[in-house]
């Protein structure tokens, strides 16, 4: 028997004409999100309010305005983001990347950028660290916010308090306000926040994903001694420091962020790694590290969410899927866009996220477990001294004979900057051209008489 | 806040005044975003050169080397200095098979073109 009420248009599951987005986060994920579905939506002639609920202003210096992140944008990010009319001004870009220095004990190599150009951008996602004394940039995260503001979106500066479904709609409230009802709710709230326990409530599977710290600290040395002594190089460090996984130095305007990704960071191995000769040689002779600088340990994620969408609420960035360990801004771009066009275009319901978000989600999944591969790879390469010094010759003699093949360059390059997919880098790194060359390397680093020779 | 003259420390690459940024006749494998100052697209044929256009900030230029196998058909010139980010080909291509969206912008600009030259030609004729 036919219903004597069909669903209205709101009703079925699709953003129409007045329909409301709530977006919690207005971080990357969030900001992407605000602006590409206002984007979408013009694009559809669909007139839809979004509003984003952020408590922090980004605006602000550390801890307040801060999002703890080593602030890297990658240049294939960089690049999308141009090609989408998103341009990185100046005033936001504390310095462009043009080539990375890896440091190992057997020596350093400097690994120039495959263009003769910087693409990669070194930002603050706040106004900088707790004891910034001028201002001579903007935020990365204000800026995003600003451009979705720009398109239209509506910013919340309030904490959420509350969600939860009536009749089968999200409702949000904030502190001392009425609750609010949306056609879709976007959770981008990072894997940090507390508004995650939030969605735990809410009764559609979402769990969120598997996390790990690391350690980000911002050491103040001045505009002119970052760049004579650190340049416009990201310094990466593959030490054999028991549970140091990987280490970057990012030159920033006036601040270098030192970055550790490994297991339980601790002060021992903070220390072990500020104290290494390899730190030592690039920082200022008179350097002593000071251990009130501003410092974090935020989580990341290294697993993707289990169920991260359901009828009128998905997540977006870290809290869904992101990349591993690299390149989680761009994560929230691609998650952001995706969300965003499978919203506007095919609706808000699950069955609509499953088929048209959930496939962008897997392919990052699936390059993690690539990734995980790799980084794998990498660990065994710190730990043997012999592939530290045959990396190193392989790099050296790429970087110093002009027309020669980029072929391990180009994949530290990638590992680093995290420019490409890890499937991209994995390929790169079993071509025969490359393992002969590492065998070669290989077998001269284990020979007698060639080891003290780069 | 930074002052905004170019930096050279930011993103993309600075062009002197009356440096060319790619010449006509080359082989594209690039595009281009303007991120500061002017950029002058010309033509070139015996020794004499035509000024097409004069191209600002957030402009794409180059735009037809990503889509199509032939060489630049008009030469880029700075105007003062200006900064360009560049765009690679290969890497875009890859990205607009999974987000066929990126290319919107793109399509927009060459639309807007394509209009331009329409009302140019019947701006001769008539």
């Amino acid at each position: 028997m036919a219903d004597s009420n069909p669903p209205s248009r709101q009703d079925q599951l699709e953003l129409v004409d007045g329909s409301r987005v709530a977006v919690i986060g207005g971080g990357p994920a969030g900001s992407f999100t605000s602006y590409f579905l206002l984007e979408m939506a013009e694009r559809a002639d669909l007139d839809i309010e979004v509003e984003i609920y952020e408590p922090r202003d980004f605006s602000c210096p550390a801890p307040g305005g801060c999002n703890m992140c080593g602030g890297i944008i990658s240049e294939t990010l960089v690049q999308n983001l141009a090609a989408e009319g998103i341009n990185l001004p100046d005033t936001v870009v504390q310095r462009g990347i043009e080539s990375y220095v890896l440091h190992m004990d057997v020596g350093m190599v400097r690994i120039e950028t495959p263009v003769d150009e910087k693409r990669i951008a070194a930002v603050y996602r706040g106004a900088g660290p707790r004891d910034i004394q001028v201002r001579k940039w903007g935020s990365f995260d204000h800026h995003l916010e600003g451009l979705a503001e720009a398109r239209g979106a509506k910013v919340t500066r309030g904490r959420v308090m509350e969600i939860s479904m009536d009749n089968g709609r999200p409702s949000i409230s904030v502190k001392g306000g009425e609750p609010q009802a949306y056609d879709l709710l976007v959770a981008a709230v990072g894997v940090n926040s507390p508004a995650l326990k939030l969605f735990k409530e809410l009764d559609f599977g979402y769990q969120p994903p598997e996390t790990t710290k690391t350690f980000i600290r911002e050491y103040f040395l001045g505009e002119e001694v970052i760049a004579e002594i650190l340049g416009d190089s990201m310094h990466v460090f593959l030490l054999n420091i028991p549970r140091l996984e990987f280490a970057a130095i990012i030159p920033k305007g006036d601040y270098a962020s030192v970055c550790l990704l490994g297991e339980a960071i601790d002060k021992d191995l903070v220390d072990a790694f500020l104290s290494s000769d390899e730190v030592r040689g690039c920082m200022p002779d008179d350097w002593a590290p000071d251990p009130r600088s501003c410092q974090c340990s935020p989580k990341i994620a290294v697993k993707g969410a289990i169920q991260p969408y359901g009828d009128r609420i998905v997540f977006v960035g870290d809290c869904g899927v992101t990349r591993l360990y690299k390149d989680g801004i761009g994560a929230a771009y691609k998650t952001a866009k995706a969300c965003a066009t499978t919203a506007v275009f095919e609706g808000v319901s699950e069955d609509a996220f499953r088929r048209h978000y959930a496939p962008i989600l897997k392919t990052i999944l699936r390059d993690n477990a690539i990734g995980k591969v790799t980084f794998s790879a990498t660990k065994l390469v710190q730990m043997m001294p012999f592939a530290r010094r045959a990396m190193l010759r392989m790099t050296q003699k790429e970087q110093s004979i002009p027309g020669r093949h980029k072929d391990i360059s180009q994949v530290l390059w990638d590992m680093f900057t995290g420019s490409a997919a890890y499937m991209e880098i994995f390929t790169r790194a079993i071509h025969p051209r490359f393992l002969g060359r590492l065998s070669w390397e290989l077998l001269a680093a284990v020979a007698p008489g060639k080891r003290s020779q780069p | 806040m930074r002052k905004q003259s170019i930096e050279k420390g930011a993103l993309g690459k600075v062009y002197q005044d009356g440096e060319f940024i790619t010449r006509q006749g080359d082989v594209g494998q690039v595009m281009y975003v303007v991120q500061q100052g002017k950029v002058e697209v010309l033509m070139e044929k015996e020794g004499h050169e035509t000024l097409l256009r004069v191209a600002g900030e957030g402009e794409f230029l180059g735009e037809m080397a990503i889509f199509d196998h032939e060489v630049r058909s008009a030469s880029l010139r700075a105007k003062g200095e200006v900064k360009v980010l560049t765009i690679d080909k290969k890497n875009f291509l890859k990205r607009i098979h999974i987000d066929p969206s990126l290319a919107f912008r793109i399509v927009q600009t060459m639309s807007q073109r394509v209009r331009e030259l329409g009302d140019e030609v019947a701006r001769l004729k008539g």
